[in-house]
């Protein structure tokens, strides 16, 4: 997915004002939005004239950013566990921003057809136990298509990453062996593999290793021309991850605090690997020399992101919030206080 | 004006001038200005002289603070796991059991595996210029080339790797038949052989040019072959500066960070062979401290980096301490 | 000729030829590695790459004015910061051989020499930017720090082989001791000094471990180093892991730049140390 910018340029030379303070945002975290954010934030700078730094290291890398206060938000694929809730200094509030696919994308230049996963197998092969492609597992639910005889190459995630937590849940869902062996949690002990940094760094492994296959976004797959496998869900169908089947998976109701896991979904034609991404701030936003001018402006910038700047999505293949995920966001921006006083009206 | 500097000449000195020409005052203004402006050379000769000697404490206080630090952020670490986290074989974040061994292993056999490949090529260069070549212009040439692989920045060094090394390592793995990756230990010990070479083959150079010519002209007087000389008396005379260079070496082997994680594999899990993708503690700390967010799982990152910091500085050391031996004989 | 002495004289001979063989293959890598960087990232230098800042993911026509920048900034305040402490530290030692002091500091300067550059890139983070945040300032000092040991060694050694009597004919006419240093020492030992900090700007324009803590990384055109910034080397890692061709093109252009940027600082170096024989 290409797309050329109209005047050639896409920041603005040096900070025009004197501070440089007040007109630029940092933020960190998820790789998994990074696709989409890049493009949101360079749309708002265009409009607005805000800055934001965004840094893609990785949904644990924008948590340690907001815990430390070295960042205004993080941006995180998975909900603050309750640890990690614990080591901030105040309470801190989740908005969603964006629901995505996590996409199982290979490597297997001779196969003509889409390959078809099932949670088994697919537990099975990120466990270790199936170790080439031409395994009678898979060929059973991929006949038809001719499956090479070489070794299956896992990739994941080398860092702390909400990608990781989507897809270690769902397997943690549909495999107990999975539960019991490895679990769920943005940084596992994995079995087997090769670890990347970022989205970034495992699609390009998995790009350049034959016979690879690992988890990343699905925006990183289809902006690199690579193939993706259908999965199984819940009823059985073999779904095609897009943005109309992570819409399906979304369709639910979001409880007042923005966390939910969508993976495994009930939905008859919902992609069982979806996941909400949040953006993560403080709720109380004085702290440190926050200005309530910073403040507001970074509360404004979540707005817009979660109102106009879901018409950048679709082109992205990120599904759209739904009204009641935008309805429930708007709820929770509304709590966010500067030195007591909502910042927002 | 001088009846301002008649006053102070009266109130200072305490000296009662009943007769004072103007010519009398004159000198004694330039005899105190030239007290003054020696006093003042003085005063900034001391200042120099304390400046220096701050910054030579600072230096001091620097080395100092940063080992504090490392020890001081790895205390968590340690009251939790204790020191069997050294040999711990598990890095799991998810269940806060953390094992550095894997890493140390990572570390350990990438570094010995690029020593290993390296020192020939180091030694045949320090043997070249030392003995064979010293002067010349090709010689030139090869010492300046060989100081210029120290050059090159370790990330192009990881760059090149993972565009060139690690396909041509692919298909090296798929022609032997074992599991083709391509990133793993070995290709991670072929860019660190490369990137030591030249701190092996320098100093070896230096230590071998110092040999006494007198020693050399006896054996070749009694007969001996030019092989036979380096064997029977360059070689032994130059050992312990040859190892000393092997220990440089070996140092910065040990603390290379971009370049090996680029290849490595990133993989938390003890390499089997060497062609098991595995990690290394530099490559570790890199990946991970930017995002470690429990207490324990940070401390223990730094733990790794306060090991790292106390090996190699026991490494580089000893090398200097060699070195200054051998000098001094 | 008896058989045992053609023996040894073959000997002798092939270990020469081995010798021969392996110390020039060593030329090998460094020339394939440079002919092939040259080769993938000159096609990429364009006036726009040079001007241009980055693109959201996946657009075409970024550039890389901002990690230009970014470096240059970056490296012009380490040097402000360790040139002067780096001389001075020289000074110090050169001209106190024996004191108690001079041997812990020095013996702390060789240490410094060998720490890891991650470690300072540890420590740069836990001084500097968990109190104040991500900053291209935390990044200066950490590579500062780098430089240090080479400076202070190279002017020490440097300064150590001056003659005597050039100080004491300066301390003779009455000049007070800094200004023998100043004004007749150190323009002396000028080029040797000079090749040090050449040396040691070389050796950090390539560092990337102490700024991934510290200057972060920024995806705008930036001049303030109170703020992330980005840099050369930063870059070229981030963009080269990625599967982005466009990003990749971007990193082999950024790749050889910063190549032959640290190549020419060496060679010039070399050149400099040539007119006077510092023992580096």
């Amino acid at each position: 997915m290409m797309t050329t910018s109209c005047n050639g340029s896409g920041g603005s030379k040096a900070d025009s004002t004197a501070s440089g303070e007040d007109n630029s945002i940092m933020g960190a975290g998820s790789s998994f939005d990074n696709p989409l954010f890049s493009k949101m934030f360079s749309e708002y700078n265009k409009s607005n004239g805000l800055k934001i730094n965004y840094q893609s290291i990785g949904s644990g890398g924008g948590i340690k950013g907001l815990t430390d206060k070295t960042v205004d938000f993080g941006a995180s694929d998975a909900p603050l566990s309750d640890d990690q809730a614990k080591a901030m200094t105040g309470p801190a509030i989740h908005i969603p921003v964006t629901a995505g696919a996590v996409v199982l994308s290979y490597n297997l230049p001779d196969m003509k057809d889409t390959l078809k996963l099932t949670p088994e197998v697919l537990a099975g092969m990120f466990l270790g136990d199936i170790k080439k492609w031409n395994d009678p597992k898979i060929q059973a639910i991929n006949k038809g298509s001719k499956l090479p005889a070489i070794d299956i190459v896992i990739a994941h995630r080398a860092d702390a990453s909400g990608t990781s937590n989507i897809f270690t849940t769902y397997l943690t869902k549909v495999s107990k062996d999975w539960e019991t062996k490895v679990g769920k949690g943005s940084s596992v002990s994995w079995p087997v593999g090769l670890g990347g940094k970022g989205n970034e760094g495992v699609a390009g492994t998995i790009k350049q290793t034959p016979g690879a296959i690992g988890y990343i976004e699905l925006a990183y797959a289809i902006q690199n021309g690579m193939a993706f496998a259908k999965v199984a869900n819940k009823s059985g169908a073999f779904i095609t991850p897009s943005i109309a089947s992570v819409t399906a998976a979304a369709n639910i109701d979001i409880p007042a605090d923005g966390k939910v896991s969508l993976t495994n979904t009930d939905a008859a034609d919902g992609y069982p690997i979806s996941g909400l991404s949040w953006v993560i701030i403080y709720q109380e936003q004085k702290y440190n020399n926050r200005t309530s001018d910073k403040a507001s402006k970074m509360l404004k910038l979540i707005q817009w992101m979660i109102h106009d700047g879901q018409a950048f999505s679709s082109a992205l293949n990120y599904a759209p919030l739904s009204e009641k995920a935008v309805s429930v966001g708007d709820a929770i921006l509304k709590t966010a206080t500067y030195d007591g006083k909502p910042v927002l009206q | 004006m001088e009846t301002s500097v008649e006053n102070e000449l009266i109130t200072r000195n305490d000296i009662s001038l009943r007769v004072i020409t103007s010519e009398k005052i004159r000198d004694i203004v330039k005899g105190i200005k030239r007290v003054k402006r020696s006093h003042r050379q003085i005063r900034a000769e001391n200042v120099f002289r304390r400046t220096l000697v701050i910054i030579g404490l600072a230096m001091v206080v620097l080395v100092v603070g940063i080992m504090l630090t490392l020890i001081v952020q790895s205390i968590p670490s340690l009251k939790a796991l204790g020191i069997g986290y050294l040999w711990g074989q598990t890095w799991d974040p998810v269940r806060d059991v953390y094992g550095a061994l894997p890493f140390l292993a990572g570390t350990l056999l990438t570094s010995f595996l690029a020593l290993a490949l390296s020192i020939p090529f180091s030694f045949a260069v320090a043997i070249f210029l030392g003995e064979y070549y010293p002067k010349g212009w090709l010689a030139n040439l090869l010492k300046n080339t060989v100081e210029l692989i120290a050059a090159v920045p370790s990330v192009i060094y990881g760059f090149w790797g993972l565009a060139v090394l690690v396909p041509i390592v692919r298909s090296m793995e798929a022609s032997i038949g074992i599991p083709s990756i391509g990133y793993g230990i070995f290709t991670s010990s072929l860019i660190l052989a490369v990137m030591v070479i030249p701190y092996a083959a320098s100093l070896g150079r230096s230590m071998i040019q110092m040999v006494p010519s007198n020693l050399k002209e006896a054996a070749y007087s009694l007969g001996a072959t030019r092989w036979e000389v380096i064997r029977s008396v360059i070689l032994p005379y130059t050992r312990s500066g040859l190892f000393a260079g092997v220990l440089l070496s070996l140092g910065r082997a040990l603390g290379e960070t971009m370049a090996v994680t680029m290849v490595i594999g990133n993989t938390p899990l003890m390499p089997k062979n060497i062609f098991s993708t595995g990690n290394t503690m530099a490559s570790v700390i890199a990946n991970e401290l930017g995002e470690a967010d429990k207490m324990v799982y940070n401390s223990a990152l730094i733990e790794l980096g306060l090991v790292l910091f106390l090996v190699t500085v026991v490494i580089n050391m000893i090398g200097k301490k060699v070195i200054s031996r051998f000098t001094n004989e | 000729m008896s058989n045992h002495v053609k023996y040894r004289i073959g000997k002798s001979t092939g270990f020469q030829a081995l010798t021969i063989v392996l110390a020039t293959s060593c030329v090998i890598p460094l020339v394939a590695i440079l002919m092939y960087i040259i080769k993938a990232g000159i096609t990429k230098i364009n006036w726009n790459f040079l001007t241009n800042v980055e693109k959201p993911v996946g657009e075409i026509g970024g550039g890389i004015a901002h990690a230009l920048m970014g470096s240059i900034l970056v490296i012009f305040f380490a040097s402000l910061i360790a040139i002067p402490i780096g001389i001075l530290c020289g000074i110090f030692l050169s001209e106190n051989k024996k004191s108690r002091l001079a041997y812990w500091s020095r013996l702390s300067v060789d240490i410094l020499q060998g720490v890891p550059s991650i470690v300072i890139g540890i420590v740069a983070y836990i001084w500097l930017v968990k109190p104040f945040g991500y900053s291209a300032w935390s990044g200066s000092i950490a590579l500062s720090i780098m430089m240090l040991p080479i400076i202070i060694r190279s002017t020490e050694e440097t300064l150590k082989m001056l003659p005597d009597t050039l100080r004491e004919a300066a301390f003779a006419l009455g000049m007070p001791f800094h200004r023998v240093i100043l004004k007749v020492i150190v323009p002396c030992g000028i080029s040797g000094i000079l090749s040090g900090v050449m040396l040691s700007v070389a050796r950090i324009a390539g560092e990337t471990a102490p700024l991934l803590f510290t200057a972060f990384g920024y995806q705008f055109f930036s001049t303030n180093m109170n703020k992330p910034m980005e840099t050369l080397p930063h870059l070229i890692f981030k963009y080269a892991i990625t599967p982005y061709k466009d990003w990749q093109d971007l990193a082999w252009g950024a790749s050889c730049i910063l190549l032959i940027w640290v190549l020419l600082l060496n060679i010039l170096t070399k050149l400099i140390t040539r007119r006077w024989k510092v023992q580096l």
